[in-house]
């Protein structure tokens, strides 16, 4: 049985008497422990449907299911134990106010979970961070830093799923490396299910095993990631975003020299 | 102190406590830095200093009169500041007048802001229909001249401190629900909030907790600046005789009883005004001075 | 004949908690070519470019042996000096054109601006020429886009803008600082294409600022990789591959590609340099 499973979903903002459909008519299915990508250029709706799922953008069609029912609206308190949420700008995902061990422990008082000192240092361990940050604020953190934070908040709570809008687009080449090694190093340890998007094609490539692009709101095409790497799309848009991408490798065939 | 300097400044707080403290010093050195706050600050200081220790530093009894020894001239031996119609010591009475002045003050500033902040922040974060009564609340409130409206409380309540207070409260918390709403609008949109609420956050723990820490800065610069003007109404409040009542020696009643004497005792009018110039002055520096600390643009860089 | 030649170049901010560098000691020379500058953030590229220009504003300090474009020297031009070379022979093109476009103007009277009171042309020369520069850049309804707001435009048509507009005085060199980062990635190779066609057309020199070392490298004649505000590589862009430095092969390596192994990505080694 499918993990999460979207079926027909539109979602429409309304504004000012004008209607945007973000997303129309998108249907996938993640299965437990898969790592699916979402891939497309902005305004392709790939952030919104995450959203959608997290309950924070207005779904006007379809249904989500997690595990096979119904996500609950409002989502409460046992969704928050299913599914989280790393978002992708680090300098505006942790409460400037807050030190890094409010942030970190924060989940764990809402759900009245005790042994808050040791889960929090087991946390900031788990990610690379050394415990003596834990009192810093994130001004005193590099954005690498704080994205680490973040995945450390997302796993506070031992999610089956979590979801990642571009975790590493804000970040430069080297430290994103470390990043996806560390989510890629999480999600073998953790068994977790993720849903990841971007709108790179390479870091797509080097985290998930089926991929869906998304141009306005729009299923454009489905594929797994032996399909991507052997370069075997068949939409036109697809090839143009494989193109874009490819074009900027100065040898395709170069393994990496150490 | 050293020690303390390098306890404070450490990039890697053990605790809580060590790494709130170390924020606060960090903040104090960019004051410092500030000449025209520091000089806001040792004047508030010097009110807060006089208040306190106004029995031991006024050299008479603000109370006692002496006929004999009426409206005298500033500089007469024993009377710095001149002495009033009653013939009590104007400089004794300025300093057990600021004691009065805090009084208004600290409870407008514990009343207003946390009335404002709390409707703001509400209004702000749930939007829809509360918002819409909230802010239509507040609109009803602010359309009002302050004066008037605290003038027509005190009429109906009657005369007296605490009624003063009262009324002048409950027509300064507007302008805060406004600044606070606009901080929550900004701040709800943000990523940290759509995080905590897919942790399970319920509302009020989210405003209290994720919200408000973000408004603060706004407020507090606001009620700084606000003083003068809470000052001011008290005063003038007293002025009309409406508020504090004789022979309590409030700044503003001070002003009004002196009035008659303006040409040719001037003294006794503008001595209570040029302490209220002074004390509304330095929270105006001040005010000016937290605004470049408490920036939250500049505390996130 | 070199058209910039920069010695030594330091750039330092009097902080709070002491002096920091963000430039340590750059050097290079420009002819009419196109030079990348690739660095991570905090590397100093940005300052760089901005150094060429004396863009870095109080409490940054700009030092050098020596900073002259076309012979002329920029380190102790006075600042009337420097704004009749700023947009006439140095233009600038920046990251976000959300930010770098004035949003309460329309287009065509920021186009015109810089002509009518620079070059004293009147309305209509003015309008016939920034019609003719946004043609340049491929803008189809030049007309239309003229009277439009920065809100009203995409983000690769607002970048073609920036580029029109600071190709109308037709300087000798232009400073691009990330220009494509902020771009759908379809839109980019079609800005940069735009971008290429006009140096090449122009004969200008360019310096093109950016974190992506392969996107420098296929653009680029010479690349230079910067780190922590020193020049750590200077190499020809068809030979990127043999370089030699750690720092330039781990940022080369460290990028996942399509069709790559799903072995973790090799991680810079901070602490080598």
């Amino acid at each position: 049985m499918a993990l999460i499973e979207i079926d027909d979903l539109t979602v429409t903002f309304r504004s000012k008497g004008r209607e945007v459909r973000a997303v129309e008519g998108v249907s996938l299915s993640v299965e437990p422990r898969e790592s699916y990508g979402l891939v497309g250029e902005s305004g392709s709706g790939k952030s919104t449907i995450l959203r959608a799922i997290c309950g924070m953008a207005p779904v006007t069609g379809g249904s989500i299911r997690i595990g096979g029912k119904p996500v609950p609206v409002p989502r409460g308190r046992a969704f928050s134990t299913e599914v989280q949420m790393v978002f992708q700008d680090p300098y505006a995902s942790l409460h400037p106010r807050h030190t890094i061990d409010r942030t970190l422990s924060e989940p764990l008082a809402i759900h009245g979970v005790p042994g808050r000192d040791a889960r929090v240092v087991q946390a900031l361990t788990d990610v690379g961070l050394p415990p003596a940050f834990r009192f810093r604020y994130p001004h005193q953190l590099s954005g690498g830093q704080r994205q680490r934070v973040a995945i450390a908040r997302a796993l506070m709570l031992r999610p089956k799923i979590l979801l990642l809008d571009e975790p590493t687009s804000a970040l430069d080449a080297s430290v994103q490396a470390e990043v996806l090694n560390l989510l890629n190093r999480l999600r073998e340890e953790q068994g977790l299910t993720f849903l990841m998007v971007s709108h790179d094609l390479a870091v797509i490539d080097h985290m998930c095993d089926r991929i869906m692009v998304l141009q306005h709101g729009r299923t454009v095409e489905e594929m797994t990631r032996d399909d991507l790497a052997s370069a075997r799309m068949t939409t036109a848009y697809a090839r143009s975003l494989f193109d874009a991408s490819a074009d900027r490798m100065l040898d395709a065939s170069t393994e990496p020299t150490p | 102190m050293t020690a303390l300097r390098a306890w404070l400044s450490d990039p890697n707080p053990a605790s809580r406590r060590q790494a709130r403290l170390g924020q606060a010093w960090l903040a104090w050195q960019r004051i410092r830095r500030n000449r025209l706050a520091m000089a806001g600050l040792v004047i508030v200081g010097l009110l807060l200093l006089v208040a306190a220790f106004a029995p031991l530093i006024a050299p008479h009894d603000p109370l006692t009169q002496d006929l004999s020894r009426r409206l005298l001239p500033p500089g007469t031996p024993g009377n710095l500041l001149g002495t009033d119609d009653f013939g009590r010591d104007i400089l004794s009475r300025i300093i057990f007048g600021a004691r009065i002045t805090l009084y208004i003050i600290a409870l407008v500033a514990v009343t207003a802001p946390v009335l404002g902040l709390l409707i703001g922040t509400v209004a702000g974060y749930f939007g829809g229909w509360v918002d819409a009564t909230l802010m239509r609340l507040t609109d009803i409130f602010l359309a009002f001249p302050r004066l008037i409206l605290a003038l027509a409380l005190v009429a109906v309540l009657g005369p007296g401190i605490e009624n003063a207070v009262l009324a002048i409260a409950l027509t300064a918390w507007p302008p805060y629900a406004r600044v606070a709403r606009a901080e929550t609008l900004t701040v709800r949109s943000s990523d940290y909030i759509a995080a905590i609420r897919l942790q399970g956050a319920s509302s009020p723990r989210i405003i209290a907790g994720h919200v408000v820490p973000m408004c603060l800065p706004s407020v507090i610069i606001r009620v700084t600046l606000d003083m003068a003007g809470v000052i001011l109404i008290a005063a003038g409040l007293g002025f009309l005789g409406l508020g504090v009542l004789p022979p309590t020696p409030e700044w503003g009643l001070m002003i009004s009883s002196g009035r008659k004497f303006l040409f040719e005792q001037w003294w006794v009018a503008t001595m209570p005004g040029l302490a209220i110039f002074i004390v509304s002055l330095g929270f105006n520096l001040l005010g000016d001075g937290l605004r470049d600390v408490l920036d939250p643009r500049s505390a996130s860089r | 004949m070199s058209l910039l030649e920069v010695r030594n170049l330091r750039v330092t901010f009097a902080t709070e908690t002491g002096e920091v560098q963000a430039v340590r000691g750059v050097s290079f020379t420009l002819g009419h070519e196109r030079l990348g500058i690739v660095g991570e953030s905090g590397s100093g590229k940005t300052m760089t470019g901005r150094s060429v220009l004396r863009l870095v504003r109080p409490p940054g300090r700009i030092e050098a042996d020596a900073m002259t474009f076309d012979g002329r020297d920029l380190l102790h031009a006075s600042e009337r000096e420097m704004r009749a070379l700023r947009g006439k022979r140095i233009g600038m093109v920046m990251q976000d054109p959300k930010y770098s476009l004035n949003p309460v103007m329309t287009i065509g009277r920021q186009l015109t601006e810089g002509l009518r009171l620079r070059d004293g042309l009147g309305r209509s020369d003015a309008t016939a020429k920034a019609i003719a520069a946004l043609e340049a850049v491929q803008i189809r309804d030049a007309a239309r886009v003229m009277e439009a707001y920065p809100h009203e435009l995409s983000g690769g048509m607002g970048q073609r803008v920036m580029i029109a507009m600071m190709l109308i005085p037709e300087p000798d060199l232009l400073i691009a600082d990330e220009p494509t980062s902020a771009l759908d990635v379809t839109v980019q190779a079609e800005v940069l294409s735009i971008l290429d066609g006009l140096v090449r057309d122009r004969g200008m020199g360019l310096i093109f600022i950016s974190h992506d070392l392969r996107l420098v490298a296929r653009f680029c004649d010479r690349v230079l990789v910067m780190h922590k505000g020193l020049v750590v590589e200077e190499i020809e862009a068809a030979h990127l591959m043999e370089a030699q430095h750690p720092y330039t092969k781990g940022l080369l390596n460290c990028l996942p590609r399509i069709g790559g192994s799903r072995a973790p990505l090799l991680v810079l080694d901070r602490a080598g340099f």
